[in-house]
């Protein structure tokens, strides 16, 4: 019983997820597919990688807000960078990465050395990136170099012609496995989870806090630059207006992924049941075509809800049994 | 005696803050300062920066209490939308001729529109609240919620066009003028002043310091905790509609994707440019308005010495970093450490 309750969000959120599959499959003609549903990864595989970054930094008991500029970030400097420097793509994509890296890194060391609130770091992280984006360019940049749009292009055939991923996606699944190895194989990992469970007591037991914590912004930071280079498969641009709002859907995701946002408690597997929860209402409201865009919005909100207040109680009954 | 009662003062910083950018702008622009007597009310920079900045001051009033009780509201933003979506929608507007004589006819009665407008603010503010206080959400998620769906919602109201208000007396709201300044400053003053008195002259302000030191143990001394936190988002989402009027009026259209974008992040910043602790515990209104004020002349000054405006967010990446480590007590002592070197070992204890 002890090790079903530990899973309890989780299951929800994978019922959930089963469900809505099963409600589209049964209401529209084309939605059961694996190709379908291998979409829902490829179109969301930036998300996914965005997201997993996220789950560590909620984990610890923190929240990065500047993914979504980071992720602009990357996408405008690599494309300054293949496009107008004419670099090689496999050197502009790991700069990208070491910047993004480096980028989370310093917000860490200010939350962790000075005590600042995770929640104002990141907030002045994300206005300097989106900022340093329009100081590099304040037109999208459009990428033309043909190896990069020949990697956008790739697909994977799984089987026969029926079921292909992308290269993103493909990027997604191993970002994801890595990040579920670390979470719980790794003393990295444990370390997170005892942070988000207390901060002090972690301390007390001589965990490396410190190193920790600046670890999983910098992790987050290399995430959501990861999802920028992502981010430019789809778009072949780069522009300091792409991905706004990002980090909402990626703490929505992660929510809905049933890690719990005091920290300490959660999985890295939720955040893709998080992330495809998320990519199916975009299609059912799709599917459905009468509903307008903005119903997405809504209804992630009413989702969001759902899952916080069944946290709560959840929460809640664990204390008092 | 007295100077050093000024060095501590909380409204130090920001007031030098506000001083040192003015200087700035002046020196930059020679007609800075100039006000003059044009169509019937004043005009100038300083003018323009007032009426720019009454939005952001009644959010800003708003958000001190919510941050004074511990909490956040990030979904201000959102709750500007809706309620100027209500307003533009309900007072509509289009130009009847009766007679010969061209007629504006709001769709509504204007005091109807204003008064739904911001009773559904305070119902945006009041669901803040009861998340937070009864559910007993974190704040910054409960709000999250109205962020994320309150976008949403203000498209669905308004079918994802934008409204135009065609409706002369709806402007005046937020670009008239009363005694030669701008009305919408008169509104933030008034806001401002009301809830001064509340905080000063009632025990209002002391509980919701009580609240943000420790909440359990000012519920255990008696405060009504849950009743005032309930209170405070309400009041918060009221100002972020007060805000919504404003704004709607004053551009004479409700965008429900744009408008207020990021406003959330402004008023959370002015907050705290103007002293008060993101932790809880201590605020100040007054610091507030400062904060507000120093944003839109920063904004302002951006824009006229022809810089992109784009660099205004790094600017304020600059700006509040520099604020937060200035709060941080750990990066006082650290600087301190830097320029006080520590006492050699053998002269401990040994003062000149």
């Amino acid at each position: 019983m002890k090790l079903a309750r530990k899973y309890v969000p989780l299951a929800a959120t994978v019922t959930l997820f089963l469900a809505m599959s099963a409600y589209g499959s049964l209401s529209y003609t084309g939605f059961f597919s694996a190709q379908a549903f291998l979409n829902l990864l490829i179109d969301n595989a930036f998300l996914v990688i965005v997201a997993v970054g996220m789950t560590f930094v909620i984990l610890t008991g923190g929240i990065d807000l500047s993914v979504g500029s980071v992720v602009a970030l990357s996408t405008i400097v690599l494309a300054k960078l293949v496009e107008h420097a004419h670099w090689n793509l496999w050197l502009a994509m790991p700069l990208v990465l070491c910047l993004g890296t480096l980028f989370g890194a310093f917000m860490g060391w200010l939350i962790q050395r000075f005590r600042l609130q995770p929640f104002i770091v990141t907030l002045a992280g994300m206005f300097l990136a989106r900022g340093m984006c329009y100081l590099i360019s304040i037109d999208s940049v459009s990428i033309t170099d043909p190896a990069y749009t020949l990697l956008a292009q790739t697909r994977i055939h799984l089987w026969g012609d029926k079921a292909m991923l992308s290269i993103s996606a493909v990027l997604a699944l191993v970002v994801l496995g890595v990040a579920v190895f670390m979470a719980h194989f790794t003393e990295f990992g444990r370390t997170v989870y005892a942070i988000g469970g207390s901060e002090h007591s972690a301390v007390l037991m001589g965990l490396p806090v410190a190193r920790t914590t600046v670890l999983v912004y910098a992790l987050s930071g290399f995430c959501a630059a990861l999802g920028g280079v992502v981010f430019t498969f789809y778009m072949l641009s780069g522009y300091g207006l792409h991905a706004v709002g990002l980090e909402l859907d990626a703490i929505a995701a992660v929510v809905i992924g049933g890690t719990l946002l005091s920290g300490g408690v959660g999985y890295v597997f939720g955040t893709l049941f998080g992330v495809l929860t998320l990519g199916i209402i975009q299609s059912l409201i799709m599917f459905d075509g009468s509903l307008s865009s903005w119903w997405t919005r809504i209804v992630i909100g009413v989702l969001l809800f759902v899952f916080c207040v069944l946290q709560r109680v959840f929460e809640t009954g664990r204390k008092a049994g | 005696m007295n100077l050093k009662s000024l060095r501590s003062h909380p409204l130090l910083w920001p007031v030098v803050t506000l001083l040192l950018i003015l200087t700035v702008n002046a020196s930059l622009n020679p007609g800075f300062w100039v006000v003059q007597w044009r169509d019937g009310h004043l005009y100038g920079s300083v003018i323009d920066i007032l009426n720019r900045s009454a939005p952001l001051m009644l959010t800003a009033l708003g958000m001190t209490l919510v941050i004074a009780t511990r909490g956040i509201d990030i979904s201000v933003g959102a709750t500007v939308a809706i309620a100027a979506a209500v307003a533009a929608l309900m007072v509509g507007g289009k130009l009847v001729i009766t007679d010969g004589v061209a007629q504006h006819i709001s769709r509504f009665p204007m005091w109807l529109a204003i008064v739904c407008a911001l009773l559904t603010a305070l119902a945006c503010g009041l669901w803040n609240g009861l998340l937070v206080a009864k559910i007993g959400l974190q704040p910054i998620i409960a709000t999250l919620i109205l962020m994320v769906a309150g976008r949403g919602v203000a498209q669905l109201l308004t079918d994802g066009q934008i409204v135009t208000v065609y409706y002369p007396p709806y402007f005046y709201i937020g670009s008239g003028y009363l005694w030669g300044l701008p009305f919408a400053l008169f509104i933030a003053a008034a806001v401002y002043l009301a809830m001064h008195l509340a905080v000063t002259r009632t025990a209002l302000g002391l509980f919701i310091q009580a609240i943000g030191i420790n909440p359990a143990a000012a519920r255990l001394a008696g405060v009504r905790e849950r009743l005032i936190s309930i209170c405070v988002y309400a009041f918060c989402g009221l100002t972020a509609g007060i805000a919504g009027l404003i704004i709607s009026s004053n551009v004479k259209s409700a965008d429900g994707n744009n408008a207020g974008n990021l406003l959330e992040l402004d008023a959370i910043l002015a907050v705290t440019l103007g002293g008060t602790l993101l932790t809880g515990g201590r605020f100040s209104l007054a610091g507030s308005m400062i904060g507000a004020l120093i944003i839109q002349t920063l904004t302002s000054t951006i824009y006229s010495i022809g810089v992109p405006p784009e660099i205004n967010l790094v600017v304020k990446a600059a700006v509040v970093f520099v604020v937060m480590l200035m709060q941080s007590a750990e990066f006082r002592s650290a600087v301190h450490g830097w320029v006080v070197r520590p006492a050699p070992a053998g002269h401990q204890g040994i003062k000149s």
